[in-house]
């Protein structure tokens, strides 16, 4: 079953087409990489996804439903997490109140009951916190640097508490919009450790935007390859490797050729 | 009332806008060149208005000398305030900038108050008095020649910032300060020119300002009122600024014709909160575009 | 040297006072605010009390501007709102414990109002927005004559409490100091929970905030709501303390006054509005004070006084910002780790 659809979706702005005709699956319980040239309009498919562009149109359905008109914060309850590109994290905050946001959706409390602190409010926040220490802290090995504020991180380490706040979602799909740009190789080792036991252990769908070719290989089930707005080619990575589009794409039409007459 | 008082109340409406237009350029010249909106403008306006009493009235001097060592003293004025204020918070939060602009306000007027007094002083009329008729309509004669000064000054303004090299510097350091610089633009030198001619056109209408009602620290009040000119303009749009100028001063003065006075100071607030609510980027703004 | 301090469940970890220290001087402090105007003289226990509302309204607007982001420049006039709903229920006979929330409603209410369009305007031009909030309210004050009686403005009974009338600062400083604590306990409160979480999250980054399931509309205005609530109970309580509600009390003048404070003390602190209200309300009294002091000296001092204010209280809000944009709470920060390492050095 295909968890999340996009289905012919089109998205433009002021006359360039970003996203053009675009369908794709993220199977169940499996990891899907999106991957193309730079512009191709990949991140405009996760902002579409996550609800800050409304597509012109298609459709994007979420466990069988339209999640087109939904607004985009409500999309976060529904099971829909995601990483940015750049590390979007709250620098006035520590890491932990940072993680704490992505139980926001999962707890009820309101204003008033926040600001006596007896009831429901202090029970949901120590019940937060203990999950979060559990399923989250431990999980990503970032129980030392809990209580430091996310100036005092360096960039691998952001990137990884921002997976760590959208784990705290309890998400049913992920989107990780570049997991391991910028990072060393031991770093990306360890995300990638990490994307496994994410989809492996806890069931969750991911779905993924990489340049890094060596992990979309090693680590996705499928493969989407888009460029210029259009999806060019899709399958498993064998699959996706070999095709000639793809390769046209990358490396231009010459080198194509190239690699026909090689094979 | 009749069409010929309506008119009337336009017409005086309209010139009276020319004041508030220059005010307006002030404010959009700032927010153009370094993103910031000088709540202190109306101080500018004042202090402006003083060094002209000062010079002018206090020294005895010609108005000309006096007018030159005024939009001199503003000038220095002007870079002190960029490089000792608003230099060094380059890059803060808008909350910020916002409250230095208003502690600089609160700081010249405690100044003014300190070194003028608090009383009311009269600058002599510069601008004659002498009515001037056109068909059936009167106009008041400070306000029609105000308002040729204030269309002067703009002129002046515009021409200097389309064609001098300068100008094209600051255009283009305001609209991308990294590319500006990558191509040898000083832009600090940009930034500090935009204070001084903001707070030359300031202080040309504070004396104008002073010389037709009176002079205390409570003249920068005005400006203000110019907040609902340059929202309804568009905050960093000349064009907007000087429609937008117009447009509230025929408001007003229509305004105290039908209703009345008190109501006048009301309207420039109530036509900023509706054009928030209606069109949050004014007539003329530039819409900000979010990245994400 | 203190080596640390060790805690051994969540809920401790999440505790507001820890260590036995922390409680000892949190008891000290109570008893001390008890005895404070039995111990202090009637002019200390005024500046108490103005105090005390001061850093009500500071909080109220510290949850708007300095943890959500909102710059509002109206923040008097909501006050001037809780003032004068404050003062026609007193009139009308409602005992001050109802008319006191009551105000705070009025003036939620408002805050609502001048809140909506926060979802589509931002930044400076917000901030404008609150502005013409700020003259359109005050006209309100000015002109709405059956209401508010105009520039005169209105006078309200002493309040009561079992029939026996709370008159004089010594009795008002019963009300506003306990009002004062458990408000700033409430704010304190509202940052431990996911409430206080969203609104830092929304003045970070508004558009991750909205991926985290945090919707911006709801949280904008909440924020709103509950600072002009409490700005609005702090007007109730200023109306209680001068017996009087007058549109001049409520000008731009006294919102400017308040994000000074936040300002100084620093945005987004609770500490932060506590310290900054205390600041400012202590520098112009210590003004006064050195100017009495020198005006057998030198006369014209006492003339200068009033812009002397202005200057000082200008060129503390430029100091600030350009210096310590942090303010006072991060001065005491580092103070306090002085010490906690000292004879170490840091």
């Amino acid at each position: 079953m295909n968890i999340l659809e996009v289905e012919r979706l089109s998205l433009s702005f002021g006359g360039i087409r970003a996203l053009d005709d675009v369908s794709l699956v993220a199977p169940q319980g499996a990891i899907t990489a999106v991957i193309g040239p730079n512009g191709a309009g990949k991140t405009s498919l996760f902002n579409a996804i996550s609800g800050f562009y409304r597509p012109e149109r298609g459709a994007i359905r979420f466990e069988g439903r339209d999640i087109g008109r939904v607004p985009a914060s409500r999309r976060a309850g529904l099971g829909l997490a995601r990483t940015f590109q750049n590390v979007s994290l709250f620098r006035g905050m520590t890491v932990l109140d940072n993680i704490k946001l992505g139980g926001h959706s999962g707890l009820r409390a309101g204003a008033l009951s926040a600001m006596w602190y007896l009831g429901r409010a202090r029970e949901e926040e120590m019940r937060l916190r203990a999950e979060i220490e559990r399923e989250v802290i431990d999980f990503l090995e970032i129980d030392h640097i809990r209580g430091l504020s996310i100036g005092a991180l360096a960039y691998g380490l952001q990137k990884r508490v921002e997976l760590a706040r959208a784990l705290a979602m309890r998400p049913k799909v992920l989107l990780l919009d570049e997991p391991v740009a910028g990072m060393n190789r031991e770093e990306t080792e360890d995300m990638a450790r990490f994307i496994l036991d994410i989809q492996e252990e806890r069931g969750i769908t991911v779905m993924l935007v990489e340049h890094d070719m060596g992990l979309v290989m090693d680590i996705s089930n499928h493969v989407v390859v888009l460029n210029f707005g259009r999806v060019i080619a899709s399958g498993t990575p064998a699959e996706v490797r070999a095709s000639p589009q793809v390769i046209e794409a990358y490396l231009g039409a010459k080198a194509a050729r190239k690699a026909r007459h090689e094979a | 009332m009749d069409f010929l008082t309506f008119l009337e109340f336009s017409v005086v409406g309209l010139a009276g806008g020319g004041l508030l237009a220059l005010i307006a350029l002030g404010f959009v010249l700032i927010y153009k060149g370094t993103r910031v909106v000088n709540f202190a403008m109306g101080e500018f306006m004042m202090m402006g208005a003083y060094l002209f009493y000062t010079t002018h009235v206090a020294w005895k001097l010609h108005w000309a000398p006096a007018l030159a060592l005024t939009l001199a003293g503003i000038a220095a004025l002007g870079a002190l305030v960029e490089r000792t204020i608003l230099r060094p918070l380059s890059g803060q939060p808008v909350i910020s900038i916002v409250m230095a602009t208003i502690g600089l306000g609160t700081i010249l007027h405690g100044a003014a108050d300190a070194i003028w007094g608090g009383d009311n002083l009269a600058l002599p009329e510069l601008l004659p008095r002498k009515p001037v008729f056109v068909g059936e309509i009167l106009i008041p004669g400070q306000v029609l020649w105000s308002f040729a000064a204030a269309c002067a000054l703009i002129g002046a303004f515009l021409a200097y910032f389309r064609f001098s090299r300068t100008g094209v510097a600051m255009r283009a350091a305001a609209s991308d300060p990294v590319t500006a610089y990558a191509m040898g633009i000083d832009v600090r030198r940009t930034s500090r020119l935009t204070w001084i001619f903001a707070g030359l056109t300031g202080a040309v209408a504070g004396i104008i300002v002073a010389s037709m009602t009176s002079l205390s620290p409570a003249l920068g009040n005005v400006a203000l009122g110019v907040l609902a000119v340059i929202i309804l303009g568009g905050l960093d749009s000349v064009l907007g600024a000087i429609v937008a100028g117009l447009a509230i001063g025929w408001l007003e003065a229509v305004t105290v014709g039908f209703i009345g006075g008190k109501a006048r100071d009301l309207v420039p607030y109530v036509v900023v909160l509706v054009i928030l609510m209606v069109r949050p980027y004014g007539l003329f703004g530039t819409r900000e575009i979010e990245r994400l | 040297m203190r080596t640390g301090d060790y805690r051994a469940s969540y809920a401790q970890d999440e505790a507001l006072f820890v260590t036995p220290v922390q409680r000892a001087w949190l008891l000290a402090l109570i008893v001390g605010l008890a005895a404070f105007p039995w111990a202090a003289g009637s002019y200390l226990t005024y500046i108490a009390v103005l105090l005390g509302i001061h850093v009500i309204s500071a909080t109220g607007l510290n949850i708007m501007t300095g943890y959500t982001g909102l710059i509002s420049l109206g923040h008097a006039a909501f006050m001037g709102v809780g003032c004068y709903a404050v003062a026609y229920a007193a009139n009308a006979g409602v005992p001050f414990w109802i008319a006191l929330p009551l105000g705070g409603l009025a003036s939620a209410a408002i805050g609502l109002v001048v809140g909506i369009p926060s979802l589509r305007i931002k930044g400076l031009y917000f901030a404008i927005a609150t502005l013409a909030a700020q003259f359109v309210l005050g006209f309100v004050f000015r002109e709405w004559e059956p209401v508010t009686g105009g520039v005169r403005g209105v006078n309200l009974p002493a309040p009561s409490l079992f029939g026996l009338a709370i008159e004089g600062d010594r009795a008002v400083y019963y009300i506003v100091v306990p009002a004062a604590v458990a408000m700033l306990v409430a704010a304190r409160n509202l940052f431990r929970t996911r409430v206080g979480r969203a609104f830092i999250a929304i003045r970070d980054r508004d558009i991750s905030a909205e991926v985290l399931g945090i919707s911006l509309l709801r949280y904008k205005l909440t924020a709103f709501a509950i600072g002009s609530f409490y700005a609005g109970v702090a007007g109730g309580l200023w109306g209680y303390f001068f017996r009087a509600a007058t549109p001049e009390a409520f000008s731009l003048g006294l919102s400017v006054f308040y994000l000074a404070a936040i300002i100084v003390g620093g945005l987004g602190s609770i500490l932060g509005g506590i310290l900054g209200a205390a600041f400012m309300t202590m520098v112009p009294e210590a003004l006064r004070a050195i100017v009495a002091w020198i005006a057998p000296w030198y006369p014209p001092a006492t003339v200068l006084l009033s812009p002397m204010r202005e200057i000082v209280f200008g060129a503390l809000i430029v100091g600030f910002l350009v210096f310590e944009p942090h303010g006072l709470a991060e001065m005491w920060r580092r103070v306090r780790r002085f010490f906690h390492l000292w004879p170490f050095k840091t």
